[in-house]
């Protein structure tokens, strides 16, 4: 009685929005964000001073810790893998770089109503949000489920990326968009801009976390988890299987596409290979690293993983992929649940990681169960 | 001695030493040729009457070369022709431009047909031709052909006369077509006769060129039949039955060239068919092992230098024991142990294929290799003027037909396929009879990657081998095996043989890139209006 | 047992007041107010001539069955004989080649699909229990709650007292109480069987399919799910696909027996028993089969 006691109340606390982990990482963010501000005001010859670069890398890390945040809301909540999440945030930083172009010089046809802020930030949550509306329509309603779900968004954004590679979209063909100098009227190019898009980016993690963490400890997240493990069943009790996974389809690509967009000025340039296949699964691999369906694990993955290519990739660039592909084989052999499965586990909570279906540790608990009945 | 760019294994140092050491050989000959450099006086007065402004004198001094009987006057009309024979601007040497590529032109003396240093544009005069006169050569050059030679070149020459015969020389080929014994020979001069006598008016030419394929018939055929003579009618009509035909063999070429890219695309997937489609396991590294067998067949040929078609000989039952060794070892260490979570060794799999695909780029090198084609592997087919069959295409073609009935026959008829198609349909029963299952799964897996490894070696044969071949074709793999239909055989050879041919029907409309486009997104399309027949058979939940 | 007649009649109270305001039955004042579901002139589930195959073979064969208001029904017969089949036919889960399935007199359960059927009242339990394994017991049924399936609502329901007072009465009938906070994953065989007929109740079905709920259970156990289904009869009608004889024999009033896909016999269960097709269709009694 006791034990059921304890994981009883162990256990609500996942359903309330404000669990331990997310004020925790609420935390984390907010103070990790303010440190960097305050060391990067420090004057150069400090030794704690935060370089510029730095800030814009960290930066760059903020959105694709959001990109990460989008795939495991689906992957993680919902079981639906996408390999071509890269094109959502593709998207997103295609409609953020006609903004950027359109403050130089003047576009052609369409794309001058692009050189409008509301209308860009529109296109930045319109464009991704309709491709992943129709496509995920087509594909839900049909029930396409598992890994051919997973092998068609490959499909998708590899037939985009051979879209965007032609001069003909008029988006710049192989090259892409570039020449990027002015956001809102300001200059791209300062050390003030390079913080404002650290700060807006940290931010946006901020909001889509807590929005994540708002939709999976709602009824509608309930229904998403329970999808994931019994579809049929979620059917039968009279859910539309279909519309939960479009409308969380369509969010998540909504908040890849905000990621894209953060991410274009702060790089300076989108070109079709952001549509190649091979980036929107190494999105998966920072997922699953990091710990699937834990949203802070998603946000862990993303940071640990580009910190180290950022750092690999620089001191011996040969071994960057023989450690990725060793990070795919490695997390998804021995470490299932990802380094938040570990942290959890060593916290001594095994049962606090929100919906983490390690079958072995149920088992494992089950027979406990039954040997003290 | 020119440098011969398939030999491969010759250093470029020796090479430079070989070229140094005949060019002082023709010095020395030159040096020692000089007193006997005293040209023929007949030749050079031939080659001067050709230094006049009036292209009609020229074709004249060239009908006199082509009618006298010095030995290089085929060199010289065809140089001609090619706008590299020139006079000495302060001289009065003739030469014959070797390479009129660079600034600086090697060129030999017309004459002695020796090496002559170099000449520049200041210092040789070339000879210019106009259409008129190029058309007259090109007659000139036919006859000599024509009237010396072995059948093959007689061929050639007959065949370049169509077209080409003029009211001069229309009663010289005549005399040839009559003296000529090799049947296609005289196939050819006959159309050339016919079209000159077309062109004057003779209604009853027409006949031979009906369902003649060749352009220059067409193109003749054409403003005659647009015009207002009195053949007019009967001329569209022939061209009409040319141009349906043509638009026949278009169709078939097509077909083949769909057929053909269809192949590459079922030897690509036939492996998937049986690790995903038979095991349900998704492998993303079997473009890598596509790679595999594709450098193995490399490796071989560097191994036997000069020996292509026993390389490729070897390389086939190589690529598949080297690619399938590697299936086995991947299924040992990773897959066995993802059973079940297909998501997981999806993601496995990829890591794996990154591996590799770095590791061949460390061992080997980013670049891309060439593999050589057997001589048999060369060239093309020539059916008739329309349709061409290149015989590495259809060699895969017909490999993969061969690979696949072998697959096919290996599935249906023996103890291993009958093991297979137990072990899928339910593992628990098929282990209670006897059946080992694990070992089931190693043999299944390594047959999918050795015939992946089998496409390897027949992509060799058509395109570079480098360490991101097999990348490309994981995708369209993936989508021929479940737009056939997972676990169906047949389905993948259907639906890569029919994902061929719409790419290649679509290509001339809306260009190669579109086209793979659109059948991406037919094929994203169709998976999603079809899953149940495609995906999962038709049955009750259990 | 009382619990669960509390919650029905609840049930139909709510039932009554969430159909009032329900926007596509502007005209259906004139239509009984308990349920959409119109049985005034005849049975609530009615099969004729159906038929299924799949790649040539004939898993449901010119069937034809009906299931009366409040009635109990148990179908039984060898394995293959498709009474699953029958079950996803009704269910939306697969569409027959041929034939007709009402549900009441007004709903062609061959328009519509499986969340459509199971919001109109028609609840399944599955052969092998299937709950959600990584939430815990008293989520499992609050997730099956009637209630607004729409996306938006969905996502802002809250659960309100009287929700949680339903949870509470299903959690005793069933006998999950000390379970709640437990993740489904970690019942016992049982237990799941027992959660996922609490499921079904919290659905509030019109129609109940049950596919070997005793599965796996103890004799009392087996005792409790006899009594609750048929208690629940009467109010609601029940479906029950059994194996086990003995089972079936304890709760039977009306015994349909299938074989090769199409009724073989129907009757109580001491006439089925002596029918001679139903004997050698059985073999001598080799009732006890292997699910």
């Amino acid at each position: 009685m006791t034990l059921t006691d304890n994981l009883g109340r162990g256990d609500r606390s996942r359903q309330a929005f404000l669990s331990r982990s997310t004020l925790l990482t609420s935390l984390v963010l907010i103070v990790g964000m303010l440190a960097v501000l305050i060391f990067n005001a420090l004057p150069d010859s400090n030794a704690l001073h935060v370089s510029g670069a730095t800030v814009a890398l960290l930066g760059k890390y903020f959105t694709y810790m959001l990109l990460a945040l989008a795939v495991d809301l689906i992957w993680g909540y919902l079981g639906i893998l996408s390999l071509g999440h890269g094109a959502f945030f593709a998207l997103g930083g295609y409609a953020m770089g006609l903004y950027l172009n359109a403050q130089t010089s003047p576009l052609p046809g369409w794309q001058s109503i692009m050189s409008y802020f509301p209308v860009a930030a529109l296109a930045i949550l319109l464009a991704p949000g309709l491709l992943a509306l129709v496509f995920g329509w087509l594909a839900f309603r049909s029930r396409v489920t598992g890994v051919y779900f997973s092998i068609i968004t490959q499909a998708l954004t590899f037939a985009l990326m051979l879209a965007f590679n032609r001069n003909e979209m008029g988006l710049g063909g192989s090259t892409g968009l570039t020449r990027f100098y002015e956001l809102l009227g300001f200059s791209l190019s300062g050390e003030g801009m390079t913080v404002a898009l650290f700060v807006a980016s940290g931010m946006a993690v901020l909001l889509a976390f807590w929005l994540c963490r708002a939709i999976t400890v709602s009824r509608l997240g309930r229904v998403s988890m329970a999808t994931r493990d019994a579809e049929a069943r979620v059917r039968f009790i009279g859910y539309r299987v279909d519309h939960v996974k479009l409308a969380l389809f369509v969010v998540s690509a909504m908040i890849a596409g905000v990621a894209g967009a953060l991410y274009v000025p702060q790089v300076g340039i989108i070109n079709p290979s952001t549509f190649a296949p091979l980036f929107s699964i190494e999105v998966v691999v920072w997922v699953a690293l990091g710990g699937r369906a834990t949203l802070y694990g998603a946000l862990l993955g993303a940071l640990v993983v580009n910190y180290l290519k950022t750092v690999l990739t620089g001191a011996m660039p040969d071994a960057w992929l023989f450690i990725l592909g060793g990070l795919f084989v490695l997390v998804t052999m021995l470490l299932p649940q990802g380094i938040a499965g570990v942290i959890s586990q060593w916290r001594g909570k095994r049962r606090d990681h929100e919906g983490g279906r390690d079958r072995q540790e149920q088992q494992d608990r089950q027979e406990k169960q039954e040997a003290s009945a | 001695m020119t440098p011969n760019s398939s030999a491969g294994g010759r250093s470029l140092g020796r090479l430079i030493i070989e070229c140094l050491l005949l060019c002082l050989l023709l010095l020395w000959v030159a040096v020692l040729a000089r007193p006997a450099a005293a040209a023929p006086a007949e030749p050079k007065t031939l080659l001067e009457a050709l230094d006049t402004n009036s292209f009609q004198a020229k074709g004249d001094a060239a009908q006199a070369i082509a009618d006298s009987d010095i030995e290089q006057k085929t060199r010289w009309l065809q140089a001609l022709l090619d706008g590299r024979l020139g006079k000495e601007r302060r001289g009065e040497r003739f030469y014959i431009i070797t390479d009129d590529s660079g600034r600086e032109w090697p060129i030999i003396d017309a004459i002695t047909l020796e090496d002559a240093g170099t000449g520049t544009r200041r210092t040789v005069d070339v000879f210019k031709i106009n259409n008129d006169l190029r058309t007259r050569l090109e007659g000139l050059l036919a006859s000599l052909s024509l009237s010396a030679g072995d059948e093959a070149s007689r061929l050639s020459a007959a065949s370049r006369l169509i077209g080409e015969v003029t009211a001069d020389s229309a009663d010289s080929v005549r005399k040839m077509r009559d003296q000529e014994k090799s049947e296609s020979v005289r196939g050819q001069l006959d159309v050339a006769l016919a079209l000159f006598d077309v062109q004057q008016g003779d209604a009853d030419a027409l006949e031979t060129l009906r369902g003649n394929l060749d352009t220059r018939v067409r193109n003749t055929l054409t403003p005659i039949a647009a015009g207002e003579s009195a053949l007019a009618a009967e001329a569209q009509s022939v061209l009409g039955g040319i141009e349906s035909k043509r638009t026949w063999y278009d169709r078939a070429q097509t077909l083949f060239f769909g057929l053909s890219a269809g192949s590459i695309l079922v030897l690509a997937a036939i492996g998937l068919a049986i690790t995903f489609g038979v095991m349900g396991v998704i492998n993303m590294a079997h473009g890598e092992l596509i790679m595999i067998g594709a450098y193995t067949t490399w490796m071989i040929q560097q191994a036997l230098p000069g020996q292509p078609g026993l390389a490729l000989a070897l390389a086939i039952p190589g690529g598949f024991l080297v690619a399938g060794a590697f299936g086995v070892v991947i299924e040992r260490t990773v897959i066995r142990f993802l059973k079940g979570r297909p998501l997981e060794t999806l993601l496995a799999t990829f890591g794996l294929s990154l591996v590799l695909q770095q590791l061949v780029r460390s061992v080997f090198s980013p670049l891309n290799r060439r593999v050589a084609s057997p001589d048999w592997l060369q060239g093309a087919w020539q059916i008739n003027e329309a349709l061409s069959l290149t015989l590495n295409r259809l060699a895969v073609l017909l490999f993969c037909l061969v690979v696949f009935a072998g697959l096919w026959a290996l599935m249906r008829y023996t103890r291993l396929g009958l093991e297979v198609r137990a072990v899928t349909q339910n593992r628990a029963m098929a282990r209670a009879m006897g059946v080992r299952a694990s070992r089931v799964d190693m043999l299944t897996f390594g047959l999918g990657a050795g015939v992946a490894g089998l496409a390897g070696v027949a992509l060799s044969q058509l395109t570079n081998v480098g360490p991101n071949l097999g990348q490309s074709y994981i995708v369209d793999s993936f989508l021929v095996v479940v737009f056939g239909g997972v676990g169906n055989l047949w389905g993948t050879l259907v639906a890569g043989m029919s994902l061929g041919v719409i790419n290649q029907v679509l290509q001339p409309w809306v260009g190669a890139v579109l086209a793979k486009i659109i059948v991406l997104v037919g094929v994203i399309l169709f998976i999603q209006k079809r899953p149940q027949g495609i995906f999962a058979p038709k049955g009750r939940i259990s | 047992m009382s619990a669960i007649d509390s919650t029905l009649d609840k049930s139909s109270r709510l039932g009554r007041l969430r159909e009032l305001a329900r926007p596509d039955r502007v005209f259906d004042f004139m239509a009984p107010a308990q349920s959409p579901v119109d049985v005034r002139h005849g049975p609530i589930l009615y099969l004729e001539d159906v038929s299924v195959s799949f790649d040539g073979f004939r898993a449901i064969d010119r069937l034809n069955l009906t299931i009366d208001d409040g009635e109990l029904r148990c179908i039984i017969g060898p394995n293959g004989a498709g009474k699953t089949t029958m079950m996803d036919i009704i269910t939306g889960k697969t569409r027959p080649d041929q034939g007709q399935v009402w549900f009441g007199s007004r709903h062609n359960l061959l328009t519509l699909d499986e969340p459509q059927i199971a919001n109109l009242g028609i609840g399944r339990k599955f052969q092998k229990p299937t709950v959600f394994e990584a939430l815990d017991v008293s989520e499992n049924l609050e997730l099956a709650m009637a209630g607004d399936r729409r996306i938006w609502k969905t996502l802002l329901a809250r659960l309100d007292r009287e929700g949680q007072a339903r949870i509470d009465e299903v959690l005793e009938t069933t006998g999950l109480t000390s379970e709640r906070y437990r993740l489904a994953g970690v019942l016992s065989h049982g237990q799941k069987q027992w959660l996922e007929i609490g499921m079904l109740l919290m659905q509030r079905p019109r129609l109940l399919l049950v596919d070997e709920p005793v599965a796996g259970m103890t004799e009392p156990e087996m005792h409790r799910t006899a009594e609750l289904l048929t208690r629940l009869a009467g109010k609601q009608s029940v479906v029950v696909v059994e194996h086990d004889m003995g089972f079936v024999r304890s709760i039977a009033r009306q015994v349909t027996v299938l074989h090769q896909g199409s009724v073989l016999a129907e009757g109580t269960m001491d006439e089925v028993a002596g029918d001679p097709r139903v004997i050698e269709v059985y073999l001598g009694g080799d009732e006890e089969e292997a699910a």
